[in-house]
């Protein structure tokens, strides 16, 4: 039978009213209920809507400045300064595993999210300081030297703003979801 | 780089990154004003590439460090693209605030960039 509408059909749980609804605007952390469908595993982690989106692309920009800053030091300038250089690129891969573990889906990312940006505040605290009290050791800017202010501070703000985030955005466990729908959204 | 260019490229990126930061806050899906503002940005990241590939040649080489520039050049290229892509996908208000947050990411990194290309060891 052609065209006909099932009066049923699944409402794809990514669809962002809130978009178009004034009343929800400035309650960004409101969205996010709504999005809490898709399942997979025992508990599920709503897809990153709303303002986290625009975490996860803070987080993207960082990584790669991150990454292109050591890429840079240790093909050029690697025995220099060791340390710093090593630190540089071990912060770059925590920023993308970062970035990675905020948008994939399961409970191991969620926790892998945790680790990654607790990683994150450590370091930025501990080589921020480090490099005010022992500057010799981090003469080589990192990301974290002087608490980010290579980078305008984002590497202090951020961690704290993802944990905001990752706390007001636990896995939701299975026996609260509505009736998953049939299919799996094609995309978000 | 040209240091005039370097600056108005600067002025554009902060003044579409201001302008898509408040459509996206005010609940404005991506249109084609934010859109636009974004490629703006592109294409005049593209004429800086092409004028910092020309200039050595015209008298006018890079003081710091080729290899630094040029990272920061290729993923300057990269952010808006990918926001306008990620804007065309997802179609919600917060898509323009990525637009926002690109441009003004933009501007730092011309910043950057003409610091490196300006004086050396920067």
């Amino acid at each position: 039978m052609p065209s006909t509408k099932q009066p049923s059909e699944p409402v794809p749980p990514e669809q962002n009213p809130p978009a178009q609804n004034p009343a929800a605007q400035n309650a960004p952390a409101q969205n996010h209920p709504a999005q809490a469908t898709a399942s997979r595993g025992k508990a599920v982690r709503p897809r990153v809507a709303g303002v986290g989106r625009v975490l996860v692309v803070i987080y993207a920009i960082l990584a790669l400045g991150a990454f292109g800053r050591s890429f840079v030091q240790i093909t050029e300038q690697f025995s220099e300064a060791p340390l710093a250089y090593t630190l540089s690129a071990i912060s770059a891969v925590v920023y993308i595993v970062a970035t990675i573990a905020l948008v994939a889906h399961g409970t191991i990312w969620y926790r892998i999210a945790w680790v990654t940006i607790s990683f994150e505040m450590l370091g930025v605290l501990v080589v921020g300081t480090l490099s005010i009290i022992q500057p010799e050791l981090f003469a080589h800017a990192t990301v974290w030297s002087y608490y980010g202010n290579g980078y305008l501070f984002v590497p202090l703000v951020l961690p704290v703003l993802g944990m905001i985030w990752l706390s007001k955005n636990k896995p939701v466990p299975v026996s609260n979801q509505p009736v998953p729908a049939s299919t799996e959204p094609s995309n978000s | 780089m040209i240091v005039w260019f370097s600056y108005v490229q600067i002025s554009v990126a902060v003044l579409a990154g201001a302008f898509c930061l408040i459509n996206g806050f005010t609940g404005r899906t991506p249109n084609d004003f934010t859109l636009g503002a974004t490629a703006l940005v592109e294409v005049l990241l593209i004429a800086q590439f092409i004028v910092a590939l020309i200039a050595p040649a015209a008298g006018n080489p890079p003081l710091g460090d080729v290899l630094t520039f040029y990272v920061y050049m290729i993923s300057a290229l990269l952010l808006p693209a990918a926001a306008v892509f990620w804007a065309l996908i997802d179609r919600s208000k917060w898509s323009t605030v990525v637009l926002g947050v690109a441009c003004l990411a933009i501007a730092v990194m011309v910043f950057r960039m003409n610091e490196i290309w300006l004086v050396q060891n920067v």
